[in-house]
């Protein structure tokens, strides 16, 4: 993707190849000592192996799609060839999935459980439904947090790259009240969220007269500092090992153990099976999810929720009209990880196990691109890109079929992340404004909209 | 005091290497205002080539190490430079109007995706390199403990000083240092007189990475083993002393990065290794608590 070909260009041939050519070259200067030369440790220290065959590949990968896509550019594609344009789609699909697009994705949600069941029965074949639970329960809990940060990046406009510090604080929370206290994971589901909260407002604090980029990097920071005092308290939050024997949430009483007094299966005279608490979960944080999204969206029409929106805009403008930013800025950071504190409580109780391996930088950056990729401020954007992002990418853990295309020593694992990565970039060069790129207008856009409609339809003359 | 002194040569070096990848963030930022998330990896993959082209060498039989070590440096930067230069092409420049998250988030894709590259064409173990350049001085010696310069730190600091003062002439007095002053002021206008803007970017990228490839170089001759994973470590790091010296200062991102490396090497000395990250993060927040703009940032004034 060299700058375009320039000028009038006597033979278009040949200049193609000849663009292909330095494209060709610069992907050799990249590949020729990363990729073809390997550093193998053997017991007289590192030596070079030779991959020569592999840049080979890179490069006429490169040479050859880069003289594919000169060849292409410039030519017409014939109209009926052409994939319908974004406002074409716009005007038919859109409107109609838009309209619908909260209501089917309620349906689907909750009726999940039934098809995959039904799926099941149908096939015969035993689908490892634990596994589509497992998924679709991950899946959840990344919407769940995409939207409490919404709360604070996509509505407030307050960038934050710590977002996981949050998470890590509900978790912990829940694991150590339950390990010293006994408290359930209803009455520290709460107090996580609290506490939570109440970090949110302490990191809020010191950084209120930060702006953009210096907030990121404090916020960044934070976020680690609140990783490494957990792997280095090694009394108190049990370090590196982590918290283990979590308990498991019970359902107004019943546990879902095997055996045992008060039991699930127990209670309803029915069978015993671990779905029925795979299932539980899967409620519970579908419940956690909507509860994140009504209090986001009813918030958004409160005053508080007015005055976020108008901080992103233009803060100055804001201070101006008599809004108190400091309490603007500290609410959204407050609910924002109060929803990451409850996101992460659940996590703790799924898992069983924390440790501070879950709450790198890296799940920080996952949530933040989940949120962008899927649209500023759209909270069915951050649905789609959570489904994509993280059920599409855990889905490729598993493809033992693409074993059969790469060989045997293909691990699709391990490509997993440096697909991620590439992804990311290239959903961002090709949809700037995120998936569903059509940001929810602000307030004042909207009203002023529909009311200038109004007067449009009236014919009213002013 | 002997101690004290051991730690302050320590640091000044571990200050050096933060501070030359923190000019890298320090230009982008300046530039074009965005947090380059993948130049922390880029400083990785110029670690990763200096070690090859280091083994390279010496399986051919260059083993006379000031020439080995020019070799090494120039080939180095070159790649690494073509590295940055590709990682602005793809990522960032299509999106050089769009909105201010969409190049972060290209970013973080981006070091993800040269981190996981690295990983897998690599190998995951960690690299380690038998010392290259040894041999120390003495600075003073008192009751049996005795403060120590190493050549190589001699060599690190050295190379420091001479990079910055190359590089502030090189901003003061050509024609590409003014061509990316005038970008850093106003891009429209300077486009409008005749400044090939994109140009001007991709260079302060190469600039930034051939810096971070002579910085990788240091850091792997220095510890003496790399893994695909220093680079986030070490771009954080040198983003906390961009910020601290004040985003966008070229001084600022120097200092910050002594500041940085001085706090991180006597915490651990004097305190606890375990928390040194914390200590050095701390200081970020406490400075920008006071002075929300770093030590030695210009104040952003806000036009209404």
């Amino acid at each position: 993707m060299k700058s375009k070909p320039s000028g009038p260009v006597s033979t278009p041939f040949s200049s193609a190849v000849a663009d292909a050519g330095i494209a060709a070259f610069i992907a050799l200067l990249l590949t020729s000592l990363v990729l073809g030369l390997r550093t193998t440790d053997t017991p007289a220290g590192l030596v070079l192996v030779p991959r020569t065959g592999l840049v080979v590949l890179a490069v006429s990968i490169v040479f050859f799609g880069r003289l594919l896509l000169n060849m292409l550019r410039g030519k017409k594609i014939p109209s009926n060839l052409r994939i319908n344009t974004l406002a074409e789609y716009h005007s038919r699909f859109f409107v109609w999935a838009r309209k619908y697009s909260g209501r089917i994705f309620l349906t689907a949600a909750f009726l999940l459980p039934l098809i995959l069941l039904l799926a099941e029965r149908q096939t015969g074949a035993r689908m490892p439904l634990r596994y589509w639970f497992d998924i679709a329960t991950l899946v959840l809990t990344y919407i769940m947090l995409g939207w409490g940060l919404n709360i604070v990046v996509g509505l407030a406009g307050l960038l934050d790259l710590g977002y996981v510090a949050f998470y890590a604080v509900g978790a912990y929370s829940y694991g150590l009240l339950a390990q010293h206290f006994g408290f359930s994971f209803w009455i520290c589901l709460p107090l996580a969220g609290l506490l939570a909260a109440f970090w949110g407002i302490i990191l809020g604090f010191p950084v209120l007269r930060l702006r953009g980029d210096y907030l990121a990097i404090v916020t960044l920071a934070f976020g680690e500092m609140i990783r490494i005092v957990l792997l280095n308290w090694y009394q108190f939050t049990g370090g590196p090992d982590g918290l283990s024997g979590i308990p498991r949430p019970d359902f107004f009483g019943l546990t879902f153990k095997r055996f045992g007094d008060h039991t699930f299966h127990g209670f309803l005279g029915i069978e015993y099976s671990s779905l029925y608490r795979i299932l539980f979960l899967y409620y519970i944080i579908l419940m956690l999810a909507l509860l994140t999204n009504a209090v986001s969206r009813r918030l958004r029409r409160l005053p508080v929720g007015r005055a976020w929106e108008a901080m992103r805009e233009d803060e100055i403008a804001c201070r101006s009209l008599g809004i108190n930013t400091v309490n603007t800025k500290l609410t959204a950071f407050a609910t924002g990880a109060m929803f990451g504190g409850f996101a992460g409580s659940f996590f703790a109780t799924r898992q069983g196990f924390i440790s501070p391996e879950s709450f790198t930088f890296i799940e920080s950056a996952i949530i933040l691109a989940i949120v962008v990729l899927g649209g500023m401020g759209s909270q069915a954007g951050i649905v789609i890109a959570s489904i994509v992002m993280i059920g599409g990418f855990e889905l490729l853990r598993n493809m033992q079929g693409l074993k059969l295309v790469f060989g045997d020593g293909f691990d699709p694992s391990l490509y997993r992340m440096l697909l991620f990565g590439m992804a990311m970039v290239a959903i961002m060069v090709w949809r700037p404004g995120g998936l569903v790129s059509a940001r929810r207008p602000t307030i004042f856009l909207t009203s002023g909209k529909t009311e200038r409609d109004k007067r449009a339809r009236k014919g009213e003359k002013q | 005091m002997e101690y004290f002194l051991q730690q302050l040569v320590n640091g000044v070096t571990l200050g050096s290497i933060y501070g030359l990848v923190a000019i890298g963030y320090t230009m982008v930022y300046g530039i074009i205002g965005m947090i380059n998330f993948a130049h922390g990896d880029i400083f990785m993959i110029g670690s990763f080539v200096s070690l090859i082209v280091i083994l390279g060498l010496f399986s051919v039989g260059i083993t006379w190490i000031p020439l080995a070590l020019v070799l090494v440096l120039a080939i180095s930067m070159m790649i690494t430079s073509a590295w940055g230069w590709i990682v602005e092409r793809l990522a960032y420049r299509p999106l050089r109007n769009s909105f201010r998250l969409a190049p972060l988030i290209t970013a973080i894709g981006m070091s993800i995706t040269l981190q996981n590259f690295v990983q897998i064409v690599q190998g995951a173990r960690v690299k380690p390199l038998p010392p290259v350049i040894t041999g120390h001085f003495t600075l003073m010696e008192k009751d049996g403990f005795a403060v120590q310069i190493s050549l190589m730190q001699i060599i690190i600091i050295m190379t420091t000083i001479f990079l910055m003062m190359a590089f502030s002439w090189l901003i003061g007095n050509t024609g590409l240092g003014r061509a990316q002053r005038a970008c850093e002021q106003d891009r429209t206008m300077a486009a409008l007189l005749g400044i090939d803007v994109d140009r001007t970017i991709s260079l302060t990228f190469v600039i930034g990475a051939a810096l971070a490839a002579v910085a990788g170089l240091m850091y792997l001759l220095y510890y003496g083993v790399i893994d695909f994973y220093i680079g986030f470590v070490a771009g954080i790091k040198a983003f906390t002393a961009a910020v601290l010296g004040g985003i966008g200062s070229l001084p600022g991102a120097m200092l910050g990065g002594l500041v940085i490396g001085l706090i991180e090497t006597f915490w651990s000395a004097y305190f606890s290794v375990e928390y040194k990250d914390v200590a050095a993060f701390s200081t970020l927040a406490i400075v920008l608590i006071f002075m929300p703009s770093g030590l030695l940032g210009k104040p952003e004034t806000e036009k209404v």
